[in-house]
């Protein structure tokens, strides 16, 4: 008993770290109608930016200047890319932030360095033994995986608060609902897009320090976006509760599948795992699970 | 003035259901196959052969499957390296199981265990559409990656997890040089592309545009959704198993899963839209677009002779690929088949304008 909790709870906290990359997508799809490819990308430039400016100055400081750098990077996709593929097709715009993923990670690496490089954040690596009375053994708990799982908890209480009760965040759920009818009513389509790529990009900065923490900032680190993507198709594009819950599951799914379906099959399988668990829950609800129920009409 | 079709009768059903009903065209393919069957095997170099004309005419013959399936039912796939993994791994089992089977019937085999394994992967297209079918297509990749990494019997128990295959025998002939290989899939994909054009222009090739342009419209003039959704995938993945046992077989002679990893499933979804969705003649220039552009930006340091790293090599490649993708799509999201339809446009009142 004490073991299937450890594995839940792990998967719990894994999944909270797939949804923090989740979200970014989320956000994007939200505002813009674009599925950001990029968004690995974007998690590695900014640990990469974030490591190497935490070198030589506090470590606030570092988080500031991270920070405006995507804010830059938000304001540079909007004036080079997104501006010139209004009205395009769903499949070009996701095909455009291949382009921009390649181009960031180049950039990225050739401007920070392509090194492994580490973020030590100050948190106590050794997990922490709870419940030792009530369980045999004992629950083991990562505390870094805990403060990561309060910090993702807190973004995803703030991004609330930002969209339900600032004007920006109404504005950027007007322009989710209907881009045509927000531009009529005098939102400013390419500052919405400027805000909401900049926000995701903050959104990137925290997944990228955490994650980074974890793994160390190297290249690799842009391939958590391959991880989040099925968390994001079984939330639904739409939905910011969804990719959270979604997380959840795939990170307990994934932890329980190593653990009692792996040793049947082989190893290694959480590569697809989460593909084929999303999947499944797709073929019962196709728009995601809080996805915007999506009615064809001729 | 030179390319317009005043004049050209249609006096036959026949004449008019010609593959190219203009003269002009048939002048420009016979010119095509004359440079590709002959020119080009008289004057290419070896290396030429090895890094440019077989990998393109090999990856164009996926394109084209892909563009069948994107371009033309409008269903997006992410897991083209999948099924290319599978019948590359798939006539590798049925050559070295069974050796006395003829190579040409090993390649089509491996495209129909392909047609199946992408039946399969194409099921869920009936409920999810668009975008998320697309990322859920990842799921193929990931899978495939995995089972042929992971299942020793796929890869005939070799301990490396790599696989080599004997050298190319067929008809009693070694194919062994660059210039035998070239034609051997030169011949391939001629008879494959002639295949995609006729299929696309025929009932299936028009129930899959109706189903790409508004699958609920199309249901309801009577095309079944079911059928041309996985006849779309059938055929696709068959031609893209096809092409994958080709870039085994012909191309690599030895590999492991990370040859069809997912970036060969982007690099392949980047030819048909670079190159143009829903044109077979698009297939080709995208795979040439795509071949091309890593070698030309490979030589361009050397060529000014800058002295830079190897590393800032690599990563201003990335930079600059990932900027002319972008550039492509803003300037022409059409493709370069749509560039090559405008010129012929031009063509017609060139060089007298009015």
């Amino acid at each position: 008993m004490g073991a299937l909790i450890e594995v839940v709870l792990g998967g719990l906290m894994a999944g909270l770290l797939y949804s923090l990359v989740a979200l970014g997508f989320v956000l994007i799809f939200k505002a813009s109608g674009v599925f950001n490819f990029a968004q690995g990308a974007m998690v590695l430039l900014a640990a990469l930016a974030f490591a190497r400016f935490s070198e030589v100055m506090p470590m606030p400081l570092a988080f500031i200047l991270a920070a405006l750098v995507m804010v830059l990077v938000a304001f540079m996709i909007e004036k080079l890319v997104l501006r010139h593929l209004v009205n395009q097709e769903g499949i070009i715009l996701f095909l455009a932030t291949f382009g921009i993923t390649y181009f960031i990670e180049g950039a990225g690496q050739l401007i920070f360095g392509s090194d492994i490089y580490r973020i030590d954040l100050g948190l106590p690596k050794e997990p922490k033994i709870i419940l030792e009375s009530t369980f045999d053994g004992g629950i083991l708990i990562s505390i870094e995986d805990l403060v990561a799982a309060a910090v993702a908890g807190l973004l995803v209480l703030l991004l609330a608060l930002f969209f339900q009760k600032t004007s920006t965040g109404r504005a950027l759920r007007a322009v989710a609902d209907d881009h045509q009818a927000a531009q009529s009513i005098g939102i400013p389509l390419n500052r919405i897009w400027v805000i909401v790529w900049s926000v995701s990009g903050f959104v990137a900065l925290i997944a990228g320090i955490i994650w980074g923490g974890k793994l160390g900032v190297q290249f690799s680190l842009a391939l958590v976006a391959l991880k989040a993507i099925p968390v994001v198709i079984l939330g639904g594009f739409t939905s910011v509760p969804g990719a959270i819950l979604g997380g959840l599951i795939i990170g307990v799914g994934e932890k329980l599948a190593e653990v009692y379906l792996g040793p049947i099959i082989g190893g290694g399988i959480e590569n697809w795992f989460a593909y084929a668990l999303a999947l499944m829950f797709l073929l019962f609800r196709p728009e995601g699970l809080f996805g915007e129920r999506h009615i064809d009409r001729v | 003035m030179f390319y317009r079709e005043n004049g050209q009768y249609k006096t036959s059903y026949k004449a008019d259901q010609a593959l190219f009903p203009i003269v002009q065209d048939r002048i420009f393919i016979g010119l095509v196959m004359v440079i590709a069957f002959i020119v080009i095997p008289v004057f290419a170099s070896e290396y030429l052969f090895r890094a440019i004309f077989i990998p393109f005419l090999i990856l164009a013959l996926a394109a084209i499957g892909l563009n069948l399936l994107v371009g033309y039912c409008g269903q997006i796939s992410l897991g083209t390296g999948a099924f290319m993994m599978v019948g590359a791994y798939a006539a590798y089992n049925l050559a070295i199981r069974i050796p006395e089977l003829n190579l040409l019937v090993v390649f089509l085999l491996a495209g129909f265990v392909t047609t199946i394994v992408g039946m399969a992967f194409g099921i869920p297209s009936l409920r999810i559409k668009g975008l998320y079918l697309a990322v859920a297509t990842l799921a193929a990749q990931f899978f495939m990656d995995w089972l042929f990494s992971r299942v020793k019997w796929f890869t005939n128990e070799s301990s490396s997890g790599a696989v080599s295959v004997p050298e190319l025998q067929l008809f009693g002939f070694l194919w062994n040089s660059p210039v035998q290989k070239y034609f051997l899939v030169l011949c391939i994909v001629a008879l494959f592309a002639l295949i995609a054009r006729n299929l696309v222009r025929s009932n299936i090739g028009r129930s899959w545009m109706a189903t790409r342009d508004m699958d609920v419209a199309a249901e309801i003039i009577g095309i079944r959704p079911m059928y041309a959704k996985l006849s779309a995938f059938a055929v696709s993945s068959f031609f893209v198993g096809v092409a994958g046992a080709l870039w085994g077989f012909v191309h690599l002679g030895s590999w492991e899963p990370a040859a069809f990893d997912v970036n060969r499933s982007f690099t392949l979804i980047f030819m048909v839209i670079i190159g143009g969705l829903g044109s077979i003649l698009g297939s080709f220039l995208g795979a040439a677009f795509i071949i091309f552009l890593p070698i030309v930006l490979n030589q361009i340091p050397a060529f000014f002779g800058i002295p830079i790293s190897t590393a800032t090599a690599a990563h201003l490649e990335s930079m600059i690929f990932g900027a002319l993708i972008i550039f492509f799509l803003i300037v022409e999201p059409h493709g370069l088949a749509r560039l090559w339809a405008i010129a012929k446009e031009k063509l017609r009142l060139w060089p007298f304008p009015h």
